[in-house]
C-alpha cells in the first residue's frame, strides 16, 4: 500500500468529528504554526515542500502566496476554491464530506500564514449536505477555540465562512468564483490585475483549491522535507484522483505521484481493471477539459516509457501524445463507448456553462454542439470534421478565461485520435445509429512525436 | 413550502429574516451584496421556486437594485422561476455519468412521471430535469433533491421506483394526518 497523507484515517469511525478528528493528531499543524513559526516560514515551508495547485493548473502553492500584495490598511483574503465542477472530479467533495476537519485545519493554517483574519470557503451550491457539514465542523472548531479572536492565546484571529455556488461551472474559475462572492454573476475578470493584487473586494486575494489547502497540514506537521520526498522530480507528494466511467472500482484514490497509469487502472489496490471483462478504449485522465487520449497512448508515452501519473509523464509528448493531469479525473471508456457521442456531450457541457463574454467562446462552443450533434445523428459530412478542427483552433487562447481552451481540447484531441471513428459515423449513419464503433484500429501505430504537431 | 403565485406580495417570516441577518453578518461592512446568493437559496427553499415580487423583496432588503438581484437569479441554474413539482429530481446528464448509464436512467423518469424535462406532473408532485456533472462521477447515475440537495446514487431502475413511489407514499400519508 502507498503511503497515504490525506486520507490515512478516512475509514477511522468518527473521523468526521472534532473529537476523534483531535485524538488522531488533528490540529496539530495549527498548533505548530501559531505556536512556533511565523507566517514567512509556513509560506517558506509550503514553498519547500514544491506542492503545486490540485485544482486544475499545478501551479506552485508557495510561489503564489509569496505574491500576495501587502498593502498598509487593507485586509487580505483566502478563499477556497470548492467549486469542483469539473467533469470527472469529485474528490473534494469526497474530503469535505468524510474528513471535513483537514480542510478547516488546512484554512486555518494557511490564513495564518498569508495573514487573512477573514476567510471563506466557496462550496457549489449543489453541495449543500457538504456545506452543512463544514458548518458544522467550523462551529466545533470554534467551540475548542481553534478558531475566533486569539487562536490559542497566539493574538492571531480568524473568522471562516461557507458560501455556496448557485449552479455554474464557470463559478470554479477564480476570477468567476470572487464575483460570485461578491453576489454577482460569475463572469470571469480580465487578468492582470491578477487576484494577488486586486481580488475579492478588491483586496489582495489568493484562491487555492479544497486539496491544496488540505495539503498543507501534512507539510507543516512533517515538514516539507518529508513531503518532498514522496513523488518525483517537480510532482512531489501525493495527489487524489477520482476514478470513474467503466471500472470495476471507481473511487477516490490518494497515490503517491509517479505511480503507473497501467498500475492504478489494473492493480487490485487501485481500479481493479475495467469493468465487465471490457477492454480499455480510452482515458480522459484530468478531468474533461484535458485532451483525452486512447488506451495505447495513455498507458506508454510515444517513446514507449512507461506513463506515470505526474505531471510531466502525463504531458509528455505534448498535445501531439499527451494530456495533462489537471485536476486529476480520470474518466475511464470501454470498449462499447462512443467517442463521437462523448465530444458532444462535452461540447454540450461547455456550450451551457460558457459565461457569455467573449464570443469565441460563446459562439464557438454552440456552433461545436451543433455540428457533433449532427455527427452523432447520422447528419454529418466529412467536412464538418475538418470544420470542428477549425473552429476549436479559432476558440483556443482567444477568451478572456481558459474555459474556451477547456471546450477546445476535447474536440481537437477526440479528432486527432479518433478521426477514423467519426468519418465512419458519416460513412455509415444508419449503423452508426445501431452500434458502436468499438475499438477498430485508432491510433495505430502509434504516431511518431517529430511527425505530429499540436492541433 | 408556501405556495406563491408570480403576482403575490411576499412577506418574509421573521425566521426568515433572522436568518438573512446572520448571513449579511459574515461580510465587512457595505459588502452584503455577498449575501445575496446564500439568501436566494433560503427563499427558493420557502416557497419552492423564486417569484419576482421574492426578487423584488430580496433587493430591498439588501439594499439592491431589483436588476442586481434578477440578473443573479437567471445566471445560476440552480434557481427556479417557475414554479416547480414538490419534489425536483435533478439527474446528472454530463459525460462522466453517461458512460454508466445516465441516459438510461433520464428516460426512465420521464416515462414513469410521464412529463417531460421540466414540466410537473399533474398532481404537482414531482418535476425532473438534467443537470450538470454533481461531483459524484465514481457513483453515477445521480440525481438529488433539494431543498436539501440528497443525493442519490448508483442509481438504477428499481432504486428510482423505490425512491418516487416512496416520495409519493410519504405524501399520501401525510396527507391522510391532516
Ligand atoms: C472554467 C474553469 C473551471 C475551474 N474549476 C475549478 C474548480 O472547480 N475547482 C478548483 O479548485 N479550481 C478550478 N479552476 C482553477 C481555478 O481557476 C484556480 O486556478 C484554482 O482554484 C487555484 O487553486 P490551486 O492553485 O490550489 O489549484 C477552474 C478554472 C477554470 C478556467
Ligand atoms: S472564455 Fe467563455 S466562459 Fe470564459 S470569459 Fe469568455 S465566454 Fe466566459
Ligand atoms: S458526470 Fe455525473 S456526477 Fe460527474
Amino acid at each position: 500500500m502507498g503511503r497515504k497523507l490525506l486520507l490515512e484515517n478516512i475509514n477511522v469511525p468518527g473521523i468526521n468529528t472534532f473529537e476523534v478528528y483531535r485524538q488522531k493528531g488533528g490540529y496539530r499543524a495549527v498548533e505548530k504554526a501559531l505556536k512556533s513559526m511565523s507566517p514567512e516560514d509556513v509560506v517558506e515551508e509550503v514553498k519547500k515542500s514544491g506542492l503545486r495547485g490540485r485544482g486544475g493548473a499545478g501551479f506552485p502553492t508557495g510561489m503564489k502566496w509569496s505574491f500576495l500584495a501587502k498593502p498598509e490598511g487593507k485586509p487580505r483574503y483566502l478563499v477556497c476554491n470548492g467549486d469542483e465542477s469539473e467533469p470527472g472530479t469529485f474528490k473534494d467533495r469526497y474530503l469535505m464530506t468524510y474528513i471535513p476537519h483537514l480542510l478547516i485545519e488546512g484554512m486555518i493554517v494557511s490564513s495564518y500564514a498569508l495573514g487573512a483574519n477573514t476567510s471563506y470557503i466557496y462550496v457549489r451550491g449543489e453541495m449543500m449536505p457538504q456545506i452543512r457539514i463544514l458548518e458544522k465542523a467550523i462551529a466545533e472548531a470554534k467551540n475548542a477555540g481553534l478558531l475566533g479572536k486569539n487562536i490559542l492565546g497566539s493574538g492571531y484571529d480568524l473568522e471562516l465562512y461557507v458560501q455556496p455556488g448557485g449552479g455554474a461551472y464557470i463559478c470554479g474559475e477564480e476570477t468567476a468564483l470572487i464575483e460570485s462572492l461578491e453576489g454577482k454573476r460569475g463572469n470571469p475578470r480580465i487578468k492582470p490585475p491578477f487576484p494577488a493584487i486586486s481580488g475579492l473586494y478588491n483586496c489582495p486575494t489568493v484562491v487555492n483549491n479544497v486539496e491544496s489547502i488540505a495539503a498543507t497540514v501534512p507539510i507543516i506537521n512533517d515538514g516539507a522535507d518529508e513531503y518532498a520526498k514522496m513523488g518525483i522530480g517537480r510532482s512531489t507528494g501525493t495527489k487524489l484522483i477520482s476514478a470513474s466511467g467503466n471500472l470495476n472500482k471507481p473511487g477516490v484514490y490518494e497515490i503517491e505521484l509517479g505511480v503507473s497509469v497501467e498500475e492504478f487502472i489494473y492493480s487490485d489496490e487501485y481500479c481493479g481493471g475495467i469493468a465487465n471483462g471490457k477492454r480499455m478504449k480510452a482515458v480522459v485522465a484530468g478531468g474533461s477539459s484535458v485532451p483525452i487520449l486512447p488506451a495505447n497512448l495513455i498507458l506508454k508515452t510515444a517513446n514507449g516509457e512507461n506513463r506515470l501519473i505526474t505531471y510531466e509523464s502525463l504531458a509528455d509528448g505534448g498535445f501531439a501524445t499527451g494530456t495533462m493531469l489537471g485536476s486529476g479525473g480520470f474518466v475511464v471508456f470501454d470498449e462499447d463507448q462512443c467517442i463521437v457521442r462523448n465530444t458532444w456531450n462535452y461540447s454540450r457541457f461547455y456550450h451551457h456553462e460558457s459565461c457569455g463574454q467573449c464570443s469565441p467562446c460563446r459562439e464557438g462552443t454552440g456552433w461545436m454542439e451543433k455540428v457533433l450533434h449532427r455527427l452523432e445523428y447520422g447528419h454529418g459530412k466529412l467536412s464538418d470534421i475538418d470544420l470542428l478542427v477549425d473552429v476549436s483552433k479559432k476558440i483556443e487562447g482567444n477568451t478572456i478565461c481558459p474555459l474556451g481552451d477547456a471546450a477546445a481540447w476535447p474536440v481537437a484531441s477526440a479528432i486527432r485520435h479518433f478521426r477514423d471513428e467519426f468519418e465512419w459515423h458519416v460513412t455509415h449513419p444508419d449503423e452508426a445509429m445501431q452500434r458502436n464503433y468499438g475499438l477498430a484500429h485508432y491510433a495505430d501505430p502509434l504516431p511518431k512525436p517529430e511527425g505530429v504537431t499540436a492541433n | 413550502m408556501l405556495k406563491i403565485s408570480n403576482t403575490e406580495e411576499v412577506i418574509f417570516s421573521p425566521e426568515l429574516v433572522t436568518k438573512f441577518n446572520e448571513i449579511v453578518s459574515r461580510y465587512p461592512e457595505d459588502k452584503q451584496k455577498s449575501a445575496l446568493l446564500p439568501i436566494l437559496h433560503l427563499v427558493q427553499a420557502e416557497y419552492g421556486w423564486i417569484s419576482t415580487p421574492a426578487m423584488d423583496k430580496v433587493a430591498e432588503y439588501l439594499d439592491l437594485k431589483p436588476i442586481e438581484v434578477y440578473e443573479v437569479a437567471t445566471f445560476y441554474t440552480m434557481f427556479f422561476l417557475k414554479p416547480q413539482g414538490k419534489y425536483v429530481l435533478e439527474v446528472c446528464r454530463t459525460g462522466p455519468c453517461c458512460l454508466v448509464g445516465a441516459e438510461k436512467i433520464m428516460k426512465y423518469i420521464e416515462q414513469k412521471l410521464n412529463v417531460k424535462e421540466g414540466e410537473v406532473t399533474p398532481d404537482g408532485l414531482f418535476s425532473w430535469r438534467g443537470v450538470e456533472c454533481l461531483a459524484a462521477c465514481g457513483t453515477g447515475p445521480v440525481l438529488q433533491i433539494g431543498p436539501e440537495y440528497t443525493y442519490y446514487e448508483n442509481l438504477t431502475e428499481a432504486k428510482v421506483d423505490e425512491l418516487i413511489d416512496g416520495l409519493r407514499l410519504k405524501t399520501a400519508e401525510n396527507a391522510q394526518m391532516i
